[in-house]
């Protein structure tokens, strides 16, 4: 019994109770070291995958800024659009859901069904940019492998009259042409991410932390008056249509402020719709093309001489009988001389626009002063206006000017200039004599010009130009009731494979108004009016006088004219010239 | 002695509890504020919609044609124009 009772005394190897406790300690040992390992070696690693569970990175859109014209009227705004994209080897589609889809997305279901056949392709966009509420019809379809993605699209309420100001976008919003190219880094935004945890509901419930802060685009006011430009662009394209000219431009100038009010290109096209687009409807003939300006130069050439002394207003020069041979070239007129066997002044060259006076009174001068003003008057050199593609005109050397150059330099041949070079060198005589900086961005106070005529050569000259518009000079079509208008017609041969092309003009005015305070400087070109008429005073000048009478009304200009109707002349009344 | 330790983890309970409940009632506040932006950036977007819908209804070539065309109005003649002469810029 007692040896039943008392436990049985088995007597084990000592060895294999301390086998075990080795065993339990390097087993802490290895959990320990793990967990040292763990801490110390890949704590970054771990926590990133530990916070995944809960905290997201999420976009912060940005979007690009508005252009508004001057009066705060929305010229260029981006909305929210999406773009549905599809994986094709994740769609699996019933042929009733995927006609729905091609009705939504107005494809034609071949179309669609040979983009989901592309297997091999991972990602192909079904429709890009499309309104949200037809992107969310697409949603409610439930078609798997179809996706969306968020993204801006640019519109343009003034559409084909403001196209060449504003230029437009990519789909990748950013700017692509105009003013959208020039300005893309005031412009785009920038879009920015933060980190946030997000609940069980997917509802964000704490913001960790901001990565990187969204930059909306900032807003642009430009100097563009829609009003004016509206008016601009509705007068060319009458006057385009009904000369037939191959292309027109205009621009209009604030002469206190320097500030582009209006610039407007025909032929043109619709920014929002820009399907089929050619490259003569893209051009910025304002900007980027230049031209032989023809006898719109007469008036710096003029200028010089009379700010050197050489000549004044009243000086006669002999511009019979009508031609003028220097070396083996002769310069012609096109009408029949001044009075009294071609004796003119000065100021009735620039009247009835006398190549042979012009001319005569550039040989009076050393090339260097011409070539020195031309430069001061902006020629050859870039406006500077910060748009793209600006050119810079052609002013040669003066040291390579022959003498038959010199003279036809005077009333602008052998010497290439754009529109907008132009309308700004005009702002020296309606700015008594300074040069004002351009800007295509809303300043709105007056700008510091630069001088380069006396201001009392500037006012004669305004005189000389006043003249031309008068009955018996050559564009007395440029008139208009109620302001006094001053301005120089141009009706220059193109140039062609290097020869002067046949029966191609280009036909300009440049003038400003009103003449006692100037306010605005317009300048109109043609390129090949082709219905009979072509001279600068029958073809541009009208296009000038409609847009300025509109334009000063809009500003209120006060009348400093007699408010009599304008008679206009008949047939063969004006002046005419060749250049 | 002990009496103190606890008062003090009285207080430690509360503080805990108080703790718990400002973190969920941030949170829940912080939810609103993300609607509220949330709404502010779709008005946003609805101004901008708004602003170009107006812009086209707007576009001078539109007004021009109904003034004209629908209500026959006409640019007065000059000669029936009274400037009035004011003392500040005609326009701003």
């Amino acid at each position: 019994m007692s040896a039943a009772s008392v436990p049985m005394m088995v007597r084990l190897p000592a060895w294999r109770a301390r086998l075990a406790v080795a065993l339990l300690l390097a087993a802490f040992v290895v959990l320990a070291g793990r967990s040292v390992y763990l801490q110390s070696m890949h704590t970054g690693f771990l926590q990133e995958k530990g916070e995944a569970r809960y905290s997201r990175v999420l976009e912060v859109p940005a979007t690009r800024g508005r252009i508004v014209d001057r009066n705060g009227e929305a010229l260029a705004i981006s909305t929210p659009v999406k773009s549905v994209w599809a994986i094709p080897e994740d769609v699996n589609a019933t042929p009733a859901q995927l006609k729905s889809l091609a009705a939504l997305l107005s494809l034609d279901p071949r179309e669609l069904a040979r983009k989901f056949s592309e297997e091999e392709r991972e990602f192909v966009y079904l429709k890009r940019q499309i309104p949200p509420e037809a992107a969310a019809r697409v949603l409610e379809l439930g078609i798997a492998g179809i996706h969306q993605q968020n993204e801006y699209r640019r519109y343009y309420p003034g559409g084909e009259t403001m196209a060449h100001v504003i230029g437009f976008t990519g789909v990748d919003d950013a700017g692509q042409e105009g003013i959208e190219l020039a300005q893309q880094a005031v412009l785009a935004g920038a879009a920015g991410s933060r980190r946030v945890i997000k609940d069980r509901l997917g509802r964000i419930v704490e913001d960790v932390e901001s990565i990187r802060a969204a930059q909306d685009g900032r807003d642009l006011t430009l100097a563009i008056d829609s009003k004016i430009q509206n008016l601009a662009f509705g007068a060319l394209k009458a006057a385009v249509d009904a000369h037939k000219a191959k292309a027109g431009a205009i621009v209009v100038l604030d002469v206190r402020t320097g500030e582009v009010l209006a610039l407007a290109n025909l032929p043109t096209y619709n920014p929002n719709n820009r399907a089929r687009l050619t490259g003569a409807q893209l051009r910025n003939r304002v900007m980027t093309d230049t031209f032989e300006p023809g006898s719109t130069l007469k008036p710096f050439t003029v200028g010089l001489a009379i700010e050197t002394g050489r000549i004044t207003p009243q000086t006669v020069i002999q511009t019979g009988p009508g031609a003028l041979t220097i070396a083996n070239y002769t310069i012609h007129d096109a009408h029949a001389g001044g009075n009294a066997g071609g004796a003119m002044s000065a100021a009735q060259v620039i009247q009835k626009s006398s190549n042979v006076g012009a001319a005569k009174i550039a040989l009076s001068m050393p090339r260097e002063e011409m070539h020195d003003l031309f430069k001061r008057v902006g020629f050859g050199a870039a406006p500077r206006l910060g748009f793209p593609g600006e050119a810079t005109g052609r002013v040669r050397e003066a040291k390579t000017w022959r003498p038959v150059e010199q003279a036809t330099m005077a009333y602008g041949h052998g010497i290439s200039v754009s529109l907008i070079q132009l309308a700004r060198a005009y702002t020296v005589f309606a700015r008594d004599g300074e040069l004002a900086p351009l800007s295509l961005v809303k300043t709105g106070v007056p700008a510091e010009g630069k001088r380069v005529f006396a201001p009392e050569v500037a006012r004669a000259l305004r005189d000389m130009l006043e003249a031309a518009v008068q009955p018996g000079g050559t564009a007395p079509r440029a008139r208009i009731v109620g302001w006094r208008v001053a301005g120089k017609t141009g009706t220059a041969h193109k140039q062609e494979n290097g020869g002067y092309a046949g029966h191609k003009y280009v036909s300009s005015f440049v003038g400003f108004a009103p003449v006692s305070d100037p306010r605005l400087v317009i300048a109109v070109m043609m390129d090949e009016p082709s219905a009979g008429q072509y001279y600068g005073g029958q073809v541009a000048a009208p296009v000038f006088s409609q847009v300025m009478q509109g334009a000063l009304r809009l500003l209120g200009a006060p009348y400093d004219a007699p408010l009599a109707p304008i008679e206009l002349p008949g047939e063969g009344d004006e002046a005419k010239e060749n250049t | 002695m002990a009496k103190l330790n606890l008062l003090l983890l009285l207080v430690l309970i509360v503080c805990a509890l108080g703790l718990v409940t400002s973190q969920h009632e941030s949170r829940k506040l912080f939810t609103e504020l993300e609607r509220e932006q949330e709404r502010a950036r779709a008005l946003a977007v609805e101004f901008g919609q708004l602003q170009l819908e107006s812009s086209t209804w707007g576009l001078h070539s539109r007004v021009e044609k109904i003034a004209t065309g629908t209500l026959g109005m006409r640019a007065p003649d000059p000669r029936r124009v009274r400037m009035v002469q004011g003392k500040a810029e005609p326009r701003p």
